[in-house]
């Protein structure tokens, strides 16, 4: 278990990288506090696992330095820096049983064998492996090999952390749910650092205390699911967390507000963007109000899911989605305001304001 | 789903019925007529039963050569096999040089066999062949015309130079196909290189390793071109194995009989370790 500091780590694949474009990773300057549950959530080619594998020690990032309890391990090797990682695919050791898989870590650590034993039958009982414990890791399914992939991991209970990349992806919907809460159970009971590579917002939301969103090789967010939601930082926030995603709308300064077509929408205080910069206002759609006041907009589909409506509006030309509850229903003439708490204005995709406060 | 039954569908598989009849089928058969029948002059054939599987099965000249068969397919496995895995995982797993060094190890398989019996009869020769005349500089005594030890060793390097590439390139393609969280998990773990090889590498390429091991099972049992031409089973009867030991009776001594009751008992002993070991290392796949 340990605190982890990132200190100005960048990562290039190719050698001498030239413009900040040539980095997988870009600058990355965080710290994980001990115990804390992170997951990195981002679209693939984001830099998410580049970074995983950098705290993991099987990339050696091209700058910076990466340090456990404020003990510099960049130059270390994986296993000098006592960590554990779960894969995408479920690697299990074919020709050994399923208890000699989770023992193998602790024996290469030349742990001895009373020891091991015990760790194991705890390991076995904990992931509820005991139907299988003897059996050859060959033959059995995917989700029961990732069971032991992430034994493996867990067998070690001194780990300074453990880390996931994307370890959910090859396993049954309904087995999802039961490894992730059987994660979090782990997690509660011995407070290991977790970090949880996924592209999944729920599995992202539902794992962790702290997202960290990464978008084009950098950090755009890093806070709690809450205020990913609320107050996303940056436009790709809002449409990659929530769904439907924000609405993202070109507007332009307007006194103390912005404009919007034809139409004044006022803000607390004006716009502080500089000149040339790009700026849309972002709201979502659970902050879009359908009714008889506001700006007239005309229905362009109505999506039923169930509980509640997903209504697309064409607004000024522009597609705003707004989210509807099942028996509302829309007015013959409707117009559209957006609630000012749920307004956030962005300048070249960063968010510099909002509608309240 | 209704299925249209049409037996004349038959007729779909009767090419190749008659090319494996005639390349096949015939000529086993022609080989079975004779190795129960004795032949004279003007086509007279006599039935003689099992008379020359009961004479080849006690003849110390075909235990000789059985022997002499086998000592040299398990040298040659107990060699190709391990050198050509560690040639394998020597080699580099991407780039320029993984290409290169493939190239370089497929050469020797495309060498015509008989080829690569005379190059060796030249490189071997002791007054003009590099091998032969270097050996002698450094002042062993190497004649493999002469001695039966020298041309057991010069079959046994001729046939590893020859045929270790097969076992590289089979045991290499079964190393690229395993996935590098494979290896990035076993640093995780702390695996040792050689726990490595033996809980991942290993196991990856069995089935690979059965094949060659398979193949270059059938194929040394059966060499003849090689040896025949590098030695010609000599000196004396020292490296006439199995094959030549057979072309020996068949066309030097026009023994028939003998010879077609050899073959078929050649060609049963290869099917059936093929199949034993087939089926003896796939059953402990299932289990």
């Amino acid at each position: 278990m340990a605190r982890i500091d990132l200190e100005h780590i960048r990562h290039a694949y190719g050698a001498a990288p030239k413009s900040a474009d040539d980095y997988a990773l870009k600058e990355v300057h965080h710290v994980w506090r001990d115990g804390g549950a992170y997951a990195l959530l981002g679209p693939s080619g984001c830099g998410k696992t580049t970074l995983l594998n950098i705290i993991s020690g099987l990339i050696t990032p091209s700058e910076g330095r990466i340090l456990f309890d404020g003990q510099d391990v960049t130059q270390l090797a994986p296993e000098d820096r006592n960590i554990a990682q779960v894969f995408q695919f479920p690697v299990v050791y074919d020709t050994m049983t399923v208890a000699d898989n989770l023992a193998f870590p602790l024996r290469n650590r030349g742990m001895n064998e009373a020891d091991v034993q015990k760790r194991v039958r705890e390991t076995i009982e904990m992931l509820d492996l005991g139907a299988h414990a003897n059996r050859k890791a060959q033959r059995l399914t995917a989700d029961l090999k990732q069971k032991i992939s992430l034994g493996r991991g867990l067998v070690r209970q001194d780990v300074n952390a453990i880390l996931f990349d994307e370890p959910l992806t090859v396993i049954d919907p309904h087995m999802k749910w039961q490894l992730r809460s059987q994660l979090k159970l782990v997690h509660k009971q011995f407070g290991h650092t977790m970090v949880y590579v996924t592209h999944d917002q729920t599995e992202a939301l539902t794992f962790a205390d702290t997202v960290v969103v990464m978008y084009g090789g950098e950090i755009v967010q890093i806070g709690t699911p809450q205020e990913l939601f609320e107050r996303p930082s940056h436009t790709f926030v809002g449409y990659f967390i929530g769904s439907p995603g924000m609405n993202v709308l070109p507007v332009q300064a307007d006194g103390a507000g912005v404009r919007l077509g034809s139409h004044h929408i006022p803000l607390p205080k004006p716009v502080g963007a500089s000149a040339g910069e790009k700026i849309e206002l972002g709201v979502r759609p659970e902050h879009v109000r359908v009714g008889r006041e506001g700006m007239a907009a005309r229905v362009s589909k109505v999506e039923d899911v169930g509980r509640q409506k997903i209504v697309r509006f064409s607004l000024e030309g522009q597609e705003v989605v707004a989210v509807l509850k099942e028996d509302e229903t829309v007015p013959a003439e409707p117009h559209l305001s957006f609630s000012p708490e749920g307004i956030g204005i962005y300048a070249d995709s960063w968010r510099i304001g909002g509608g309240s406060r | 789903m209704n299925k249209t039954w049409n037996n004349r569908a038959w007729f779909m598989v009767l090419p190749v019925l008659l090319i494996v009849a005639l390349n096949a089928v015939i000529p086993l058969m022609t080989v079975v007529n004779y190795s129960v029948q004795e032949t004279f002059g003007n086509n007279l054939f006599f039935f003689e039963g099992t008379k020359w599987f009961e004479e080849v099965l006690a003849s110390e000249r075909f235990h000789a050569a059985l022997g002499r068969q086998i000592i040299f397919t398990m040298t040659i496995l107990a060699i190709q096999i391990p050198l050509g895995v560690i040639i394998a995982l020597a080699m580099p797993k991407s780039g320029v040089w993984a290409s290169v060094c493939l190239v370089l190890m497929a050469l020797p398989l495309l060498i015509p066999w008989n080829v690569v019996g005379a190059m060796w009869n030249i490189f071997a020769l002791p007054d003009i062949g590099l091998l032969g005349y270097g050996l002698n500089w450094l002042g062993f005594s190497y004649n493999f015309t002469q001695e039966a030890g020298d041309a057991w060793f010069t079959i046994i390097l001729m046939d590893v130079w020859h045929w270790t590439s097969l076992v590289v390139l089979l045991a290499y393609a079964g190393l690229q196909s395993i996935d590098n969280a494979y290896y990035q998990a076993a640093r995780i773990d702390g695996a040792s290189t050689w726990s490595v090889f033996r809980h991942i590498q290993l196991p990856k390429m069995k089935n690979v390793l059965i094949i060659a091991v398979l193949l270059r099972f059938m194929d040394s049992f059966m060499i003849y071109t090689e040896p025949f031409v590098l030695t010609g089973g000599g000196p004396g009867n020292s490296t006439t194995l199995l094959s030549i030991d057979l072309v020996k009776a068949a066309l030097g001594e026009f023994n028939l009989g003998i010879a077609a009751a050899m073959s078929i008992i050649y060609f049963l002993m290869t099917l059936l370790v093929c199949w034993v070991f087939y089926t003896y290392t796939m059953k402990g796949d299932e289990a």
